[in-house]
């Protein structure tokens, strides 16, 4: 078993130790502090933290009024409440200007687990990637937090990060390796984690850990099964895509999301108009979930390793 | 670096009289835009063309030639869809060439339909569907008190506007925060544009509603020069909460036939409708 460890936490550590060498850093939540982790933050800059309540509408236009003046907002909420309620405002207050408000959202996907439907959104990746402007970066796991959220500071303009409730298996070792080396994160860049010769699979969030252990699983079978993850869905890092379809013949897609929108949205378009390769999307089929552990959510509606293995099997099974 | 300031002149007979030309210039300009535009907004832009003019020519401070002046005072239009009227303060302020009014809703033009801060100098937020400048002017009057400036700010909203939930989630938020670097304005035309106000969703007593969310409530008549400004110069007087404006107005001010006209909130002049009304207008 792989260590996993929280991202929330990660964001939250994260936002503590960039407050202290950025003041122009202000955080604001809407009444979910304790769960988001940026009570963290409250606790070390109480100034510098603005609580608006259940109000989400108010929390993006407060954030870019505050961010018109020069300051560096952290919007934090469930992901559900941010880019449903308070979507029209992050629309037309920050991203339409263009400021430079980041919103990292924490709650993405079936990973909320118990909550149940009302609580999950399964197609803010659509939502947001499809806003112009925007910035879209979904983590693979805490350590690559810890640099996607350092790496939002020096980014300008609109941003929008997404990470899970649960605790899940890392991906990287400590200061952002992999396999002993030294990575840097960039925005819109990804990681070749494995190459590939067969199938590659394109992961994103909690569902490269489960790529990794699909890819690994399907080297008993005599397959080399190349994994990218792909920390950012906005932009796209279209080169790598287009060189693992072209060296691999067959792409997955595996995400915690909706397959209509999101990265196997994205990778569809990129693939259809650019380079037509057979794809599978791995990630919830058109439905709102149910309650559950995220575990069991991830089984009943498909986001395993066993079930990346499957859609591997599928696509080969498909004419080039 | 030359700021407009002239907050702390008397609201002489002179200075008024100057205000009321400057407002009649919003009008006859509002109507020639909307009308050249094809569309547009020309009931609500004369329903605040007064208070436009308090504001920008005399209570406002400012530097044309350098909008992005740290020291400034914000004003936010969050009734966007008025901003013919915003459109023309700012070019008489100088903050752009009186030749770009014309070009209003065009293709390629930087007056957009509604107010874009990245499109237009002066243009301090995006707006344009309803409900959201209070937010951001929260937003700015936080950042000034964290930064320790003097400036103000100030958000014109419409009544019909008063219908979103946003508004009030605002409204909560800034007396929450003694917020009394805001000042919200309430353009009480009246008319929203399917109807009467009382009609739709009744919104009295209206005053009652901010009072109790927190905020010091002043009453005026929104085309009494005098009254906006003092209005204004009081509520900088009053520390701890906020303060908000409810300027009673008439939808389509200044023009006998647009006067109290549901029509007018989205219908520009005809040609020859126009040039009864800047026969009207006067100027």
């Amino acid at each position: 078993m792989r260590p996993s460890a929280s991202m929330r936490e990660a964001y939250g550590r994260t936002l503590v130790e960039l407050g202290e060498r950025h003041p122009e850093i202000v955080v604001l939540d809407a009444d979910l502090s304790t769960s988001t982790q940026t009570f963290l933050f409250a606790k070390r800059f109480p100034e510098r933290f603005f609580n608006v309540g259940v109000a989400e509408a108010n929390l993006m236009g407060v954030a870019a009024g505050l961010a018109s003046c020069g300051k560096l907002p952290f919007v934090s909420t469930f992901s559900v409440f941010a880019t449903e309620k308070g979507l029209s405002q992050f629309k037309q207050s920050i991203a339409y200007p263009n400021l430079n408000v980041k919103v990292v959202v924490t709650h993405g996907g079936l990973s909320v687990g118990e909550d149940g439907a009302s609580h999950f959104c399964l197609w803010d990746l659509a939502v947001m990637r499809s806003l112009p402007r925007t910035t879209v970066i979904v983590p693979a796991d805490a350590v690559e937090t810890e640099q996607a959220v350092r790496s939002l500071v020096r980014h300008r303009g609109p941003a929008f990060l997404r990470l899970p409730r649960a605790k899940t298996g890392l991906v990287y070792g400590e200061g952002y390796t992999y396999r002993g080396e030294r990575l840097e994160f960039r925005i819109g860049g990804s990681v070749v984690l494995e190459e590939g010769e067969d199938a590659t699979v394109l992961a994103t969030g909690p569902m490269v850990v489960e790529a990794l252990e699909a890819s690994e699983a399907l080297r008993k079978e005599g397959l080399r099964v190349g994994v990218v993850d792909v920390h950012t869905l906005k932009p796209l890092d279209e080169r790598t895509v287009l060189e693992a379809a072209s060296r691999t013949g067959f792409l997955v897609t595996a995400e915690d999301h909706s397959i209509f929108g999101g990265l196997g949205g994205a990778v569809a378009e990129l693939l259809a108009e650019r380079r037509p390769t057979p794809l599978k999307r791995v990630g919830v089929k058109d439905e709102f979930g149910k309650s559950g552990s995220w575990r069991e959510l991830y089984e009943a509606y498909g986001l395993t390793s066993r079930h990346i293995q499957q859609a591997v099997r599928e696509v080969r099974g498909m004419a080039r | 670096m030359v700021v407009f300031d002239r907050k702390s002149e008397p609201h002489t007979p002179s200075l008024l009289r100057e205000l009321e030309e400057k407002a009649r210039t919003i009008r006859r300009d509002s109507l020639i835009m909307t009308t050249e535009a094809g569309s547009g907004h020309p009931g609500g832009s004369l329903s605040c063309a007064d208070l436009l003019s308090v504001l920008y020519f005399h209570h406002l401070r400012y530097d044309p030639a350098n909008p992005a002046w740290e020291g400034r005072d914000r004003f936010i239009l969050s009734k966007g869809h008025a901003c013919p009227a915003l459109y023309s303060a700012l070019s008489l302020a100088g903050f752009f060439p009186r030749e770009w009014l014309r070009t209003l809703r065009r293709l390629g033009s930087p007056l957009q339909g509604h107010p874009d801060s990245s499109s237009t100098p002066g243009v301090e937020a995006s707006t344009g569907s309803l409900g959201q400048g209070l937010s951001i002017g929260c937003g700015m009057a936080l950042a000034g008190r964290l930064d320790r400036r003097e400036y103000r700010v100030y958000v014109l909203m419409g009544d019909g506007e008063m219908d979103e939930g946003q508004v009030w989630e605002a409204a909560m938020f800034a007396s929450h925060q003694r917020l009394d670097n805001l000042v919200g304005i309430v353009d009480r035309n009246r008319i929203q544009l399917d109807g009467f106000t009382e009609e739709i969703v009744g919104l009295e007593p209206l005053a009652e509603k901010w009072r109790a969310f927190g905020w010091n409530v002043v009453e005026v008549d929104g085309h009494d020069l005098r009254q906006v400004a003092e209005a204004l110069d009081g509520a900088e007087g009053v520390k701890g909460k906020p303060t908000v404006l409810l300027a009673r107005t008439v939808k389509g001010k200044g023009v006998s036939f647009m006067e109290n006209q549901v029509k007018y909130h989205g219908t520009p002049l005809t040609r020859e409708e126009l040039e009864r009304a800047l026969g009207e207008l006067g100027g």
